[in-house]
This record gives C-alpha cells, structure tokens and sequence, in this order.
C-alpha cells in the first residue's frame, strides 16, 4: 500500500487506495490517475482523456509547416495501450479530440482505422471542444456537450463558477520544478478536493504551466501537482512549482 | 616600369605620402587576369584597401557609364558594413572618383532596397543574410549579371559556423549567375590557407595566395600576480588591483571576458576600487542596443579609458586608439587571443600590446601554451567544415523562390561549394523531398507541397506564401530564448499564495532563459553594472529590482565559458604537465601545485589519461583529466555515470571543467577497481559512443537544443518575432515534442541527420570525446589515492558552482516528492 501523505488530501480524509495506486475522491467517484495521462474511474469502469489534438501535424501542413505527420499514430497508440491496460466499458475523450473541425478529412485511413476499433465492444463518448465543435459520423462514437457522473461535471473547458466537482481538460497543464540545478517541466493533473484538470494527451499537445494566471481562479484552495514521469506519477507539493 | 595604376591613384597615395604596397599591386594583377585571390596579412597591413583597390581601379578605368552591381562586400557584422563605406568614403572623395557606395543590412528602409534593385550602386556592403535575401530575390538573376567581383572580410570568422555554409552556398550561386566574378578574401593568419582558398573559389578553381608576413611582434605578458592565484573560480578577482593600475598608464584598454557574467564582474570590481573615477564602460551582447551603440561612440570619441567586453568586440571594428589589450581567464584558444590581440595598436610597424590574466592555476598553464603558440605563429584554426543539411534546405527554398532549379545542375553547383563538397546525391534528394514536402516516408503531405515541378522538371516554390515564410526565415543564427530585464518589485502577497509581480519599470537588456531558469526569487545577480534582485518572471520578461547598497552579489551558477579549451592548446598544457622541465618558466606557486602533485599523486606522461580515485566525506570520487573542453566533458560525464549506473557504483552526480571531470557516488570505486568488479578500460572504452550515447540523446536536453535549432534554420518551425508569438517558451516545448516523435517514428529523417552532425562537433562535442576515447585507450593510469590531490582540487572545487549533472529525471521528480513527505513526517 501507498501512504500519500500531504496537506489537503490528508486532512480532508479522502485518501483511498485502490491496489498499489492512489486514488483520490471527487465528492463520490474515485479518480485513478494513469501515466499516459488518462484517468480511469474503476466504479464506472471508464476511462477520461483530454486534449488529444488528432492531425495537429496535418494541420500546421496544410499551412507549409511539415511537422512530422506521426502524431495522431503516437496518440492513438499511447490511447490503445491505456485502453489495453484498464479494458473499460466507456471511453469519454474530453473534447480537442481533434485539432480542427476538418480532421476527418486528413486523417490517414489507418489511424482511423485504429480509431474505429477500439470503439468496438465499448461505449465512446466525444465531448466537443473549441477545436472540435463538430464531430463528424464517421469518427463513430457519440456526440455530447458534457455529462454527469455521480454528481461530477464532466466538460472540455473548466467552469471556474462550478459549485460542485467537476473533471475538465482544455487547459494541458504541465508543472516545472527544479532539483540540484536541473529544470523539469512535465504534463500534469491539477487536483482539488473539488476539481480534476487533466494533462492533454495528443503528441503534439504543448503544455501551460499551473502557475499561468488560468489556473489561479480554479483552484483558490491550493491543488495538487501529478507530474507524469517515466515510470510513475508524482505528486508534487505545489510550493515547489515554478513558474516558466 | 610603368605604374599599374592610374595617374589618379598613383598621385592619391603620393598626396598622403604613401605608396602602393607590393600585397595592394599583387591583388590588383590577380584581379586583372580574373583569379580570386585569399589576402592573409597581419592587421593594420592596409587589408580593406588591397580588397577594394581593384574594384576601384576597374570602376575609374570604366567611367561614368553605369553598368549596374560591379562589386559586392561582405562582412560578419553589420557594423563592420557601415564602417567600411565610411572608409571607402574618403579615398573616392579626395580623387574624385565617379562610383556609388551603399550599405544594405538589416536596418535598410524597404524603400532605398526596392531602389537599390532597380539602380543598384556600383559598390554594395552587405551581410551573408543579406545576400542570401538577395540570390533568391525573383531578380536576382539581372541583378547579378554585371558583376565582377566580391570582397569577402574577415573571412577566417566567417567559415567556421554555418553562416559560412551558407555564404559557401550564395557563392556558388553567384558562380553561376556571374561567371566572370572572382572573389577576394581577406582573413588574419590561418594554419590552412589552402581550406579558405577552396572555399573562396570553390572545389574547381581554388583561389589563388597572397600572404604579408612580418608586422611587429606582439607584446604580451602573462599577469605577475603579487596576490596568491586561486586553485579555482573565474572570476580573477584577486588581480583587479593590478589591471586598474595598468588601465591607468594606457589610453585606451580593451578588457576582454570569456562570458557576459564575467565581464559583468570585472566591471564591478574595477568601479568598486575606481578611486580616480577613470571612464570604464561594459560591452556585451545582452546589454541594450542603445546602451551599446552609446559606448562605441564614446570609444571612437576617444572619451573612455577602459571597455570591458565580451566577444562582441572580437571582430575588426576600430572604435579607438587600443593600445593596451587585457585578456581576463584563459584564452581558450591561440586564434582568438590574436584576434583580439590584434584590436590594440592598429599599426603594422607598432606592436600591440596585451597582458593575459588567469584566474587560476589551470588557467595559468593555459595562458602560458597560448603565448607559446602566439611565439611561434602557430593557429589552431578549427577543422573545415562539412555543410550542415539544415542550412542547404534553406539554401534549397532560397534557390526555388527566384527562378528555380533543375536538381541534377543545383546538385553540382552545390558540390563547388567546399564544405559540401563531399555531399552524396542522396543526401541531396532527401533535402529536396525535405523542403517540398517534409521528406518523411509516410508521404502524406504531397498535397501541401512548398515546392512543385513543372513541365520541364524545374523545381519552383508553390505559392507566393512559401516565398514569405523563407524570406522570414533566413539566416543561421538562432539566438536561445532571451528574456528582457527590466525594473520592476514583487508585492508581497498572503502566505501561501504567489506574489504578485509589477512591472513597468525600464528595460535594462536581455538574459539567457536558462540563466534565469537556475535562479529563485530573491536571488542577487549582476547585470548592466548593477545588483540586481531577481523577483520572477512576468511573461517574456524577468522582473528584477535595484538591490540595496552593498548587497553582495550571489552569482548562482558560473556560466562557463563560451568557448571550449581549443584542441590544439589542450596538447600543449598536456605536454607541459609531463615535462618537469617546463615548470621552471611557471609562477613557484603553480610549479610547486605541479610538484605536490607529483609527489601526492602522480602526474600523467604524454598520451597518457591519469584516473584519480579517493573517498571523502562518506562519497566516492573518481576524478580524471582528459583537457577535452568542458564540452566534451558534459557528455563524457552523463556517458560514464550510465556506465557507473550499470556496475552499481551508484553514481549521484558529476562537474567538470576545460581539464577534469569528478564523479562521485556512493560505491567504492577503488576497492571495485582493485577487485576487479569495476574495469577503467572498459569504463572509458570507446563503445560508450555506442547504444549509451543513443540513449543518453533520446532525453538530452542539449540534443533537443540542437534539434530546435536545425529545425528553425531548416524551416521546419517558423523563427519567432517579438511580439509575435506568444511565448518563445511554447517553441522549445513544441519542438522537443516534435523531436520526441520523428525520433521514433522515422529516426533516419534527415533533420535528425543534421542534428546529430551539429551534436557531433557542437554542444556535445562527441567528435572530439571520440578523438580522446581513441586517444587514451590502452593508456589509462589509475591512482588510487586516500584523500583529494592537489590537482583534483581544481575540479572538486566546481562543486557548488557548477550545475550537478547525472541525475535521470525521475530521480530529481522523486527528489521533489520527498521534500514533501519529510514535511509531512515532521
């Protein structure tokens, strides 16, 4: 078993553990966050990612950039092993699933091959974002605004009005921190007893640091940094982050 | 025998009671029959003149009808530029001569350049941008048809980087558009002249010779400090006394610095004891432009006693009557130090003056190898280049924005380019396929191709867009990210909760991002001559206020030097290390180090790589000496401590400087050696540059850099402007995302291609780890000792100054993580 000690959480109680990893409890649904930065709700059987910015390098093309056009290959595979790893019921990708509303007809016929099948034999949600207002037909799934799970708001961009709990991405935090002389800056969950900010997945997905002004108004209670490393998650007090 | 110039000339240089010198007529003969000529001379030999004297010649015998472009000038630095048509000015004027000279840089208004297409000068001055901007201009090729000839300056400075690449490029374009150009050169002494000489007239006609010997020897003395010399450090602070009184008895002095942080030092230090309220200013590359420009008129003035400088001072610009030179910490290499030798004095017949002034021992037998090589004339010149792809890709989108190119003919007149010469046809295609449509093999871009052929196979940019994208992005230098400095406090906000930061002060220049990276709020630096307190960063700006009086500057972190121990010197301090008999000629203080050494330890015969192994305060340290340049020292560290790693040493980190690399950790490495668990051969073996070095650079913040930096000159990213972009920030983070994929999916990719060649000789410097790993193998000598040796005092002494490299970085993440646990434990 893994002691998370540290301020809020451990005082407000709301530690539990579900196997060797942390989970941690919005109002009543725990959250499992993965290192591919998904999350995975194991009540429910379902798993949230954010941001994942399919064919930002087909776009950034169209306009003579040539960026290498390997992303949507490289988010979808980093989305297939978390699917392989926790086999849920649901996937909710939590709107910028696409970088732009002509998507589809960029995507090369392989990935959306991909795509397609690991829609089988499972629920698949797409919630709109500001990149993805529309989502077309052919990308399966199902088309929603936003929707509830045990009490918790799931949407693309955060409500900093929410007066409940509330599980949103469109931010793509990353957190710096600096050890002996040496800068780090990785992707990472913002947490709050109240609130969930998942890092974006896509390839290509840049990242803004929690200490932007964005962040301050949706966590005026402090939050929690889960920095995504190599080879685990780690939980960051937020006095040691930095700002860029 | 009649005079071969004209009578205007011939009574020009009478008038001023000169005559033409023998290297001035050589050029002229040379010029006469159409040869390209490299003029190596000495400074103050009247090179500039010998360069346009032909020009000139050619222009009054031609008279008054215009032909268009007759002679382009290409210098390093815009100042230089404008300099120059302030001396042509003079001469044209007394005889009265019919030509026009214009500059065209950067700062040119859009009007005189449309204007300068349409009725261009007989003379141009321009930069290597510059005339990158103009061979792919659509009119280039009208533009060029009238010239004759092109004036290269400075040109020993120009090749060594990839602006040289790409001027090596435009040239062979004007080989083509002007086939009866011919080109001089004018370079200070070299150790190759035959390199610049290719390179001047490229592979099929190398340029012809001239070389001016004599000038009066230098006179440079090595700092007799009275105070002790530091077994470490960079800071020379123990001599400041001694070059203000030297400061004091010259006109003007030039004080040269290694880095902006030492020169931010001396500068303080020399004001803090300027009794006589002597005028001393500070020059470097992160100062306000303004602030700059103000200092060079005042030199030119002749209103300043001192400058403190970096390198920006380095090149021919003569602000000044210089008649002493000090240069502060090592050398680093015996080209430079003759270079800026060179800024004192700027008479053939007079001979500069300078004083060399080490901050400590190590330095001290650097600064004595580098006057042995100023005695002998001998130059450690860096190696030829081999031409960067990143920089032929531009070159490739340049050539397609004016009036295209057929492959197979682009491909041969690339070829006679020298640094390209060795270029495989394949490797050019990937360039092609790389600027029309990314060059990747999953070929999903072809409709948004930047380059199309046509009918007639001719390769040409596919939208008026593609020509404005490489018009922004032209040019080789990518500056690291910069942030500005200006005044501004930090209000003090409710426990827990980030002070908030006001701005709005002035603008007192520009930091290096990674400079401020390594500092915390509250921390005290140096910067414009002040101190400085940091408060936090505030967009694109770090946000600094004034430090109360008499605050001490804490200096966090030592930004080496810009430059690595050259090569060539490192053999000579080696040799003297061997040699007993050398120590004689050295301060007693630092013969006696050497002794102590020898004594204590042992010193390393020629050839040889002396291992030191001692424990000390509950660590284990290995320290060893290759004098391979901190550069090659950072990889050699990150490459050993994987090593380490694996034979369970437990290695925590790892410093080094220009001499010596000190590794520490937790296993006993003597008692491993003498065990036989732990094989130095096989530690330092040459198969390190193998599958660890592959990947070490998959998560190598520097490789990154380079990567970044081969993407923006390739035209991959698009160079960001002020105000533009958002952040400079979000760049590097996009790139190292892109560098992360193309690493895995297509890691033969010619831009990673690229890359790894600049790691090869850049900031990895692994071309010169490898020369060293080759070097010393079978030649290893280990001292296993009990304590610290004299000599590895010098590394061991980087400890706390120097970043700590070594550390994977889930290490440093769990690092973090249980800071806050002990909190919580407390």
């Amino acid at each position: 078993m893994t002691l998370v000690a540290g301020s809020w959480l451990a005082q407000s109680g709301t530690v539990q553990t579900q196997g060797s990893t942390p989970a941690f409890m919005l109002g009543r649904l725990a959250l499992v966050p993965d290192l591919s930065g998904a999350l995975w709700l194991p009540d429910e059987r379902t798993l949230v990612v954010a941001d994942l910015h399919l064919e930002k390098g087909s776009a950034y093309a169209a306009r003579g950039v040539f960026l290498p056009p390997y992303d949507s290959a490289a988010t979808l595979a980093a989305l297939a092993a978390a699917i392989l790893r926790h086999a849920p019921a649901r996937v909710i990708a939590l709107g910028d699933s696409f970088h732009d509303i002509h998507a589809e007809s960029r995507i090369a016929p392989g990935n959306l091959a991909t795509l397609r099948q690991l829609q089988q034999g499972r629920d698949w949600l797409w919630i709109t974002g500001n990149h993805d207002r529309e989502i077309g037909p052919a990308m399966g799934g199902e088309t929603v605004a936003g929707i509830e799970i045990s009490g918790v708001a799931l949407r693309h961009e955060p409500d900093r009005d929410e007066a409940g709990f509330e599980i949103a991405g469109h931010l793509h935090p990353a957190a710096k921190v600096r050890m002996r002389g040496r800068a780090l800056r990785r992707r990472c969950f913002a947490l709050s007893p109240r609130r969930c900010i998942m890092p974006a997945m896509g390839a290509y997905a840049g990242g803004l640091n929690l200490r932007d002004a964005a962040f301050r108004p949706l966590f005026l209670e402090g939050l929690s940094a889960h920095l995504l490393g190599d080879g685990r998650l780690f939980r960051i007090d937020e006095r040691l982050l930095l700002a860029d | 025998m009649p005079s071969p110039l004209p009578p205007a000339f011939s009574a020009w240089f009478a008038s001023r009671g000169w005559s033409a010198r023998p290297h001035q007529l050589a050029l002229l003969e040379e010029a006469r029959a159409g040869r390209s000529t490299l003029l190596v001379a000495p400074t103050g030999a009247g090179k500039t003149l010998a360069g346009f004297l032909p020009s000139l010649v050619e222009l009054t015998e031609r008279g008054s009808e215009r032909e268009g472009l007759h002679t382009l000038y290409i210098s390093p630095l815009k100042a230089l530029a404008v300099d120059i048509a302030r001396n042509l000015d003079m001469p044209i004027a007394e005889m009265g001569l019919p030509i026009k000279v214009e500059t065209r840089t950067g700062d040119t208004s859009a009007a005189k350049r449309t204007r300068q297409m349409e009725r261009p000068p007989d003379i141009l001055l321009t930069t290597p941008e510059q005339l990158a901007l103009l061979v792919s201009h659509r009119d280039a090729e009208p533009f060029f048809a009238s010239l004759r000839r092109i004036v290269l300056d400075e040109l020993h400075a120009l090749v060594t980087s990839k602006r040289g690449d790409l001027l090596s490029l435009d040239l062979a374009r004007l080989r083509t558009l002007a086939p009866q150009v011919s080109a001089v050169g004018l370079s200070a002494t070299v150790r190759e002249p035959a390199d610049l000489q290719r390179f001047l007239g490229g592979t099929q006609t190398p340029a012809g010779l001239v070389t001016v010997t004599g000038g009066a020897k230098p006179r440079i003395g090595i700092l007799q400090t009275a105070s002790r010399l530091p077994l470490a450090g960079h800071t020379t602070g123990h001599a400041m006394g001694e070059i203000y009184k030297a400061i004091g008895r010259h006109k003007l002095t030039l004080v040269f610095v290694n880095t902006r942080m030492q020169a931010e030092f001396a500068f303080q230090a020399l004001w803090s004891i300027n009794d006589d309220n002597l005028p001393i200013a500070l020059h470097h590359g992160s100062l306000d432009v303004a602030q700059r420009r103000k200092v060079e008129a005042a030199m030119a003035a002749g209103k300043l006693k001192a400058v403190v400088c970096t390198a920006t001072l380095d090149l021919g610009i003569d602000w000044g009557d210089v008649d002493l030179v000090v240069n502060i910490g090592a050398p680093k290499g015996a080209s430079r130090l003759m270079q800026r030798i060179g800024r004192s004095n700027h008479r053939m017949d007079e001979p500069s003056q300078a004083l060399l002034v080490p901050s400590n021992r190590f330095e001290l037998l650097e600064c004595k190898a580098a006057l042995d090589a100023v005695a002998e004339a001998a130059q450690d010149t860096a190696e030829p280049r081999i031409g960067a792809l990143d920089v032929l890709a531009q070159h490739v989108l340049g050539v397609a924005c004016s009036d295209g190119f057929q492959a197979g003919a682009l491909y041969e007149e690339v070829r006679t380019a020298s640094p390209y010469a060795g270029l495989t046809r394949a490797d050019f295609d990937a360039v092609v396929n790389f600027v029309a449509t990314g060059g990747y093999a999953l070929r999903s871009y072809e409709r948004f191709a930047k380059l199309r052929q046509d009918k007639a196979g001719l390769w040409r940019a596919s939208h008026a867009r593609v020509i404005q994208q490489y018009r922004m992005n032209v040019g080789t230098i990518v500056e690291s990210t910069m942030l500005k400095v200006r005044l501004g406090r930090a209000r003090a906000a409710k426990p827990g909760q980030p002070s908030r930061i006001t701005s709005g002060g002035r603008m007192l220049g520009e930091i290096e991002e990674y400079f401020a990276e390594t500092m915390t709020p509250g921390d005290t630096f140096v910067f414009a001559g002040e101190v400085l307190r940091f408060e936090g960063i505030s967009g694109n700006e770090a946000i600094c206020s004034r430090a109360p009086p008499g605050t001490d500057p804490k200096i966090p972190s030592y930004n080496g030097g810009k430059f690595p121990l050259s090569t060539f010197l490192a053999a000579r301090v080696r040799a003297m290390l061997a040699n007993p008999r050398e120590w004689a000629a050295l301060p007693e203080e630092v013969s006696s180090w050497l002794h102590a050494q020898r004594l204590k330890s042992r010193l390393p015969k020629p050839g040889e790589l002396l291992v030191e192994t001692f424990p000390r305060g509950g660590k284990f340290y290995l320290v060893a000496y290759p004098f391979e340049g901190r550069l090659a020292h950072q990889t050699l560290g990150m490459l050993l401590t994987r090593r380490l790693e694996r034979g369970r040493m437990r290695p925590l980190g790892f410093v080094c400087n220009d001499y010596g690399i000190a590794v520490w950790g937790l296993g006993d490495m003597t008692a491993a050696i003498a065990g036989g668990r732990l094989s130095l051969a096989e530690l330092f073996a040459q198969d390190m540059l193998g599958d660890d070095l592959e990947a070490w650079l998959a998560e190598s913040a520097l490789m990154k850099r380079t990567f970044r930096s081969c993407a923006v000159i390739a035209g991959l990213i698009e160079r960001r402007f002020p105000g533009q972009e958002k952040s400079g920030r979000q760049v590097t983070m996009s790139t190292d995302l892109v560098y992360d994929v193309l690493r895995r999916h297509e890691p033969e990719h010619v831009l990673l291609k690229a890359a790894r060649a600049d790691a090869a000789t850049g900031l990895l410097d692994i071309q010169r780890l490898g020369q060293m790993l080759t070097r010393i193998s079978g030649h290893i000598v280990h001292q296993p000792l009990d304590h610290v040796s004299p000599l590895s005092v010098s590394v061991m002494l980087e400890i706390g100054r120097e970043a700590v490299y070594g550390e994977a970085a889930d290490e440093i993440l769990a690092e973090a993580e249980a800071m806050l646990i002990e909190e919580a434990m407390a």
